[in-house]
């Protein structure tokens, strides 16, 4: 699995670099990024899930990746 | 020391083109039915606005008012994200509901851009001011902000009762922005008097609401004359500098936009810590709770947001139209409520409780959309380090007299008398 912004809906409300610091950082604006290649590992799968629970605007998304 | 031509003190006569816009007359008084004559400055929404919002959410769900010259209330999260949103048919030109709009042509700046801007223009102001708000950058303002909260506890010495609203929770929003503005630190004091006047003023006569904004703007152009001869960092000297679309800003511009990083981060997070030491006053048990297991405080500092969520905004309507059930009419306010959207049932579970170990939580305390409130990174600092500081210095507390507890009226609502017993 990976995690995916889209940036068209992020408005910085920072709550996935908040919940999953493993996953996602800020750019210098303070928008969501995701860290590196974005996969989510075991240890990360429950933050990965939090953040896409509380972003307020909709904005992350989980891709299975087959 | 360079003339700025921008900031000539005859730029302040420019104020008195707030007199052009209309008014309509003022209505006050007990509200008959909130669901076609409600108020957001009657003493009942300040004392307990939840039941209100809970009961109109069942059987209206947008509500009316004659009042301020017509407006509506969306108390569902659907349709109050659906406003906020939509800035076509929505605009930003005031987000204060009260009983003067102004003018037309005055989009898609705005008085106090970036949260009076419609976009295109919104995009630009906004982006002008988002790195210095980001969450690293107000990690600067940290450590300055836990010295402080400590020296106001300081101050408490051998006191059994305290007023939690006053002597706490209000100086430390203002001190932060003093700081980061470059305001003298002491002028503390008069920004609580802008503030009341700007966000709680909103039934004055208009004569009076225009003669206190002018006190305000000479405070503003007080500071911009002394960075101009004093140039540091800071957010004035930045806005002073800064350039838009090849230019220096306009007067209007900067101190429209210190006006509004001044008033904006005030009574806001003053109300945010406020709400959230009323409710441990409150609730031992989870206060205690909170005492046991500190990791919670985040979780439960975003549940606070969700459920005393302190800021309600407002848009106008740009062009008559059927909307979500109801016939709107060009210039109509809606008031567009954050609290409300954040206690509806249809997206939360259990919405009417406060459950500080809440996981999912995607409330709109800092709204949604374009204007995502640009201080929310400052907000979650100051709210965090408040907090932390009081319960390691204060961990025992209570409410010395429940009766006794006052609310602000208006858009932005906490606690504003909050005496807890700490001895
Ligand atoms: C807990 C405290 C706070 C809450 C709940 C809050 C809430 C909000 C909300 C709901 C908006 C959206 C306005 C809209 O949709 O029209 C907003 C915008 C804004 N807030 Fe805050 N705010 C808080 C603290 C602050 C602080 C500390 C600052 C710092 C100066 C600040 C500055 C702003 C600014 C400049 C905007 C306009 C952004 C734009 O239009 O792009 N706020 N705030
Ligand atoms: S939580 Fe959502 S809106 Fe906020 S920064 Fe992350 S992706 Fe963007």
């Amino acid at each position: 699995m990976r995690v995916r912004i889209d940036s068209e809906k992020c408005q910085g409300h920072g709550r996935c670099y908040d919940l999953a610091p493993e996953l996602f950082g800020d750019d210098e604006e303070g928008f969501g990024q995701v860290l590196g290649d974005g996969k989510v590992t075991p240890d990360t799968e429950n933050q990965a899930r939090l953040a896409v629970a509380n972003c307020p605007e909709r904005a992350i998304e989980l891709i299975e990746e087959s | 020391m360079a003339v700025d031509e921008r900031f000539a003190r005859d730029f302040e006569d420019s104020a008195e083109e707030q007199v052009l816009g209309t008014r309509n007359e003022i209505i006050t008084g007990p509200v008959s039915d909130w669901s076609t004559d409600f108020s957001h400055l009657e003493p009942e929404w300040a004392a307990d606005p939840y039941p209100i919002q809970d009961d109109l959410r069942q059987r209206c769900p947008i509500a009316h008012t004659d009042r301020f010259g017509g407006g509506w209330l969306p108390v569902r999260y659907e349709d109050v994200a659906a406003v906020a949103y939509d800035t076509d048919r929505f605009s930003s030109r005031s987000i204060i509901m009260g009983n003067f709009r102004p003018p037309r042509d005055i989009a898609p700046i705005g008085g106090s851009p970036p949260i009076s801007s419609d976009p295109p223009f919104h995009h630009d102001a906004r982006k002008l001011l988002l790195p210095a708000f980001t969450k690293t950058a107000v990690t600067r303002q940290e450590p300055a902000t836990r010295a402080y909260c400590h020296a106001l506890i300081d101050a408490f010495d051998g006191q059994d009762v305290v007023d939690a609203a006053a002597d706490y929770a209000q100086h430390i929003p203002m001190r932060v922005i003093a700081d980061m503005m470059g305001f003298p630190p002491e002028d503390g004091p008069q920004f609580r008097r802008f503030v009341e006047n700007t966000l709680e003023g909103v039934n004055l006569q208009p004569e009076e609401r225009i003669e206190r904004m002018q006190a305000l703007f000479e405070y503003i152009l007080d500071q911009v004359h002394d960075h101009l001869d004093n140039p540091r960092d800071d957010l004035t000297t930045y806005l002073i500098n800064a350039e838009l679309y090849g230019s220096k800003l306009t007067a209007d511009h900067v101190t429209g936009a210190m006006v509004l990083l001044l008033i904006a981060g005030i009574d806001t997070s003053w109300s945010a810590i406020g709400s959230s030491l009323w409710h441990l006053a409150k609730t031992p048990a989870d206060r205690e709770r909170l005492m046991a297991d500190r990791g919670l405080l985040p979780t439960a500092m975003e549940e606070f947001l969700r459920a005393y969520a302190p800021v309600t905004m407002a848009r106008l309507v740009k062009d008559d139209m059927h909307w979500h059930g109801v016939d709107m009419k060009a210039d109509d306010w809606i008031l567009l409520s954050f609290p409300a959207a954040n206690r509806d049932p249809a997206q939360f579970d259990r919405a009417a409780e406060v459950v500080i170990d809440r996981e999912v939580n995607r409330h709109a305390a800092f709204g949604l959309g374009i204007h995502r409130c640009l201080g929310s990174h400052l907000a979650r600092m100051e709210l965090r380090v408040a907090l932390e500081v009081w319960l390691d210095r204060i961990p025992e507390f209570s409410l010395a007299d429940p009766g006794a507890v006052t609310w602000s009226a208006g858009q932005i609502r906490g606690p504003r008398t909050l005496p807890l017993r700490i001895g």
